[in-house]
């Protein structure tokens, strides 16, 4: 008996909760039919029934909080919007999700994206507003042509429009695509660019809540957060709140990815940590071990095999020195030259700054300049304190959370991998085989090598 | 006007004369199309980026023309709407093919495979990066994560999911474009031109049948922990080459009319690599 109930303790049936991602098996998942064969739409009844301030009073005290990497609570986030100041109020939807590693709203989009319409009409009743906007980031067009089509369906049925469901309230909802820019997920650049112009962020203050799009009162929410509102409504904040802990309530989207034997998406409450996803999902792909790993896309601190055991939710990824940013668990094994990819995520950074500020801009830039020379072995050890240096001239110092971003690789793996840089510059080189981490590294026939 | 758009670029000298405009039908129809754009938003500049994809739409790229219409649309300047288009980089600044060929390289999908993939797309186009095959068809670029690193590494073809894919895989993808063999995504429809893509970007939906509900659902690895938490065995990803296929469904055997091109790859590399077909092994459950 004790040993059952251990194996149940530790079975993935125990351990995962899909909610958003519970029917994406049946066929038709996206379309409005499936989504109401499954409760869809009910929640937003049950917010309808409900006065708005007590419907953000309801998702306070729920304890959702921001799921696309800072983890600001959702209900205070709504809260901020002043009401009765005669101006138009906005929610805009970020899904521009391009945080390396992270890949949890696309798939969720393309599978399901009513959770998402209905979640933004129960937020806009809340708010106050008429018309949302969902800035999908431009590369993914299979996921606008089921938003486009989500959209149509919801108007048909009166989900958005005018009166939706008798409650007197109107919305419209704009889908808006965007074209190429990571910058634009940042969420004060994102409002620029709705705006039609250059994605850059704004000074704050003001905070979008006072002034944000066309100068309002806007919300800018993550399409995770919004899409989890209507199953908090439907089933309930205690229902929620039995997931996850106290201060990290609920179910979240893990995505791990890279080299483990079942990448994927895994739903689960707050708190899980990697060794239970890799316990229960084969592991580390076979015949290798776990070298490096992202929390939450590569923006977060990256961890090691010391940090197996960390809970992953807010509290817990923070106490052991990262974040627990957009949940991306992006695993890397000991065929990985840490010192490639940090490389490799500068120089993404580097093209990814949008030039407004100048410790972000030219202290990217000159990172990547150092990092391709230790690679290619023509470092020096003094570099190694310059990376240092660089990064803390960039991290805190510039207008947006992309400068700490691009800090954060330098400062980590510096942290944990020392070492490997010190054997790039005293080895004149980069002591891996590149060809060793791909995925069809242990296959027999190494599809290169025959053609070559 | 017949200066090739990068010598424009770095012009030194007189300033350009103002753009020519549309030919009269095409301006009409873009009238009409940017007023549907335009009232979708409280503030009508809010309709640039959408009409920066219509103009690519029109002619695949954003000319001056591009730019000065949509300076007139929206009562800017075009030096106005020329910063916010250099600013994003799926704007193309000259022309390119009917199919932009997109590697990505950012940190995992690179080591999980996408360089190897990128360097040999490059050799087997003799193209560089950014770069347009001679026939028109393939522009080649290296692109950053798409939000598909479950199904590392990651090809996209005008914005469409090729996951999964390997050396040989890409390589028959492209040559399949080239020949203008009908090729189909692990994710999304089947393929529509650039152009007809930045149409949908602009904001107007595919009309295509079917268009939407091509390949399905969610993908095999979206899938994987709800299979789990259902107590179902999910089938992994495969790193023994025999192992089973990683999908659902039966496995899959490319016919020959599904990749004539496979002539040029060496058989006993598809044959053993049955993981790892031509990225469309989407057809099943079509």
């Amino acid at each position: 008996m004790t040993l059952a109930a251990e194996i149940n303790e530790t079975s993935p049936e125990k351990l995962l909760s899909p909610v958003l991602s519970a029917f994406w098996d049946e066929p038709g998942s996206w379309t409005l039919d499936t989504y109401r064969r499954h409760e869809g739409y009910e929640g937003l009844r049950k917010a309808l029934a409900m006065s708005p301030d007590d419907l953000i009073a309801y998702v306070k005290d729920s304890g959702l909080r921001g799921r696309g990497g800072a983890g600001f609570p959702t209900g205070m986030k709504w809260q901020f919007i002043p009401q009765g100041d005669g101006k138009p109020h906005y929610l805009v939807v970020n899904a521009d999700e391009s945080e390396p590693g992270t890949c949890k709203d696309i798939p969720l989009l393309f599978a399901n994206p009513h959770s998402l319409i209905e979640g933004i009409v129960i937020a806009c009743y809340a708010i106050r507003s008429n018309h949302a906007f969902i800035y999908l980031r431009g590369e993914v067009v299979p996921v606008l042509r089921r938003l486009h089509e989500a959209v149509r369906e919801a108007y048909a049925a009166g989900y958005l429009g005018e009166n939706i469901l008798g409650s007197g309230l109107d919305l419209e909802l704009t889908v808006h695509a965007g074209a190429g820019a990571y910058i634009c997920g940042e969420e004060t650049a994102l409002l620029d660019s709705l705006e039609g112009r250059r994605g850059q962020p704004r000074l704050r203050p003001p905070f979008p809540a006072v002034a944000g799009l066309y100068a309002c009162p806007t919300v800018v929410n993550n399409v995770e957060s919004i899409a989890s509102v209507p199953a908090i409504l439907n089933k309930g904040k205690d229902w929620f709140r039995s997931m996850g802990s106290e201060k990290s309530p609920g179910f979240t989207l893990y995505s791990l990815s890279g080299h483990v034997t079942s990448p994927g998406q895994y739903e689960a409450p707050l708190g899980i940590t990697l060794r239970q996803l890799l316990d229960m999902s084969g592991g580390i792909r076979a015949g290798h071990r776990l070298k490096f790993w992202t929390p939450g896309g590569s923006s977060t601190p990256m961890f090691t095999d010391e940090h197996l055991d960390v809970p992953l939710d807010y509290e817990g990824v923070g106490a052991a020195g990262s974040m627990l940013g957009t949940k991306a668990l992006q695993c890397f094994d000991e065929t990985t030259c840490v010192v490639r990819a940090v490389t490799r995520w500068t120089e993404f950074y580097a093209h990814e700054s949008c030039g407004k500020c100048t410790p972000c801009r030219e202290g990217t830039y000159w990172l990547v300049q150092l990092l391709r020379d230790i690679e290619a072995g023509k470092g020096r050890m003094s570099d190694l304190d310059k990376l240092n240096d660089i990064a803390d001239n960039i991290n805190g110092k510039s207008f947006c959370a992309l400068g700490d971003g691009a800090a954060s690789p330098i400062f980590s793996s510096l942290k944990y991998f020392r070492a490997e840089y010190e054997q790039h510059i005293t080895g004149k080189g980069c002591p891996f085989d590149p060809a060793k981490s791909t995925v069809w590294a242990d296959k027999p026939a190494h599809p290169t090598e025959v053609n070559a | 006007m017949t200066a090739t758009p990068a010598n424009q670029e770095v012009s030194l000298g007189m300033p350009q004369l103002p753009a020519p405009d549309y030919p009269a039908d095409v301006r009409a129809r873009l009238d009409a199309d940017a007023k549907e754009v335009v009232a979708r938003y409280p503030d009508s500049r809010s309709a640039l980026l959408p009409l920066l994809h219509l103009v690519q739409s029109q002619e695949g790229y954003v000319t001056r023309t591009g730019v000065r219409f949509c300076a007139e649309t929206l009562g800017l300047t075009t030096a106005e709407v020329t910063a916010v288009s250099t600013f994003y980089s799926m704007y193309r600044r000259k022309p390119g093919g009917d199919y932009q060929v997109g590697v990505c390289t950012n940190t995992l999908c690179a080591v999980m495979g996408g360089d190897a993939i990128f360097d040999e797309l490059k050799q087997h186009l003799g193209v560089g990066n950014n770069e347009t095959t001679e026939d028109g068809s393939v522009t080649l670029e290296h692109i950053e994560c798409n939000a598909a690193c479950d199904f590392a590494p990651v090809v996209m073809v005008n914005w469409e999911f090729f996951d999964d894919q390997t050396p040989e895989s890409a390589k028959r993808l492209v040559d399949d474009l080239r020949a203008g063999r009908p090729v189909r995504p692990t994710r999304g429809a089947p393929l529509c031109t650039y152009k007809e893509t930045a149409r949908i970007l602009a904001g107007f939906p595919d009309e295509r049948p079917g268009a939407v509900e091509a390949t399905g659902g969610a993908g095999p690895a979206s899938l994987i922990g709800l299979k789990l938490a259902k107590g179902e065995t999910p089938q992994h990803r495969v790193v023994h080459p025999r192992a089973e296929t990683p999908h659902d469904g039966p496995p899959h055997d490319p016919s020959p009319s599904e990749h004539l091109s496979s002539h040029d790859a060496p058989q006993q590399t598809s044959a053993s690599d049955p993981a790892h077909p031509a990225g469309p092994e989407t057809e099943e459950g079509e």
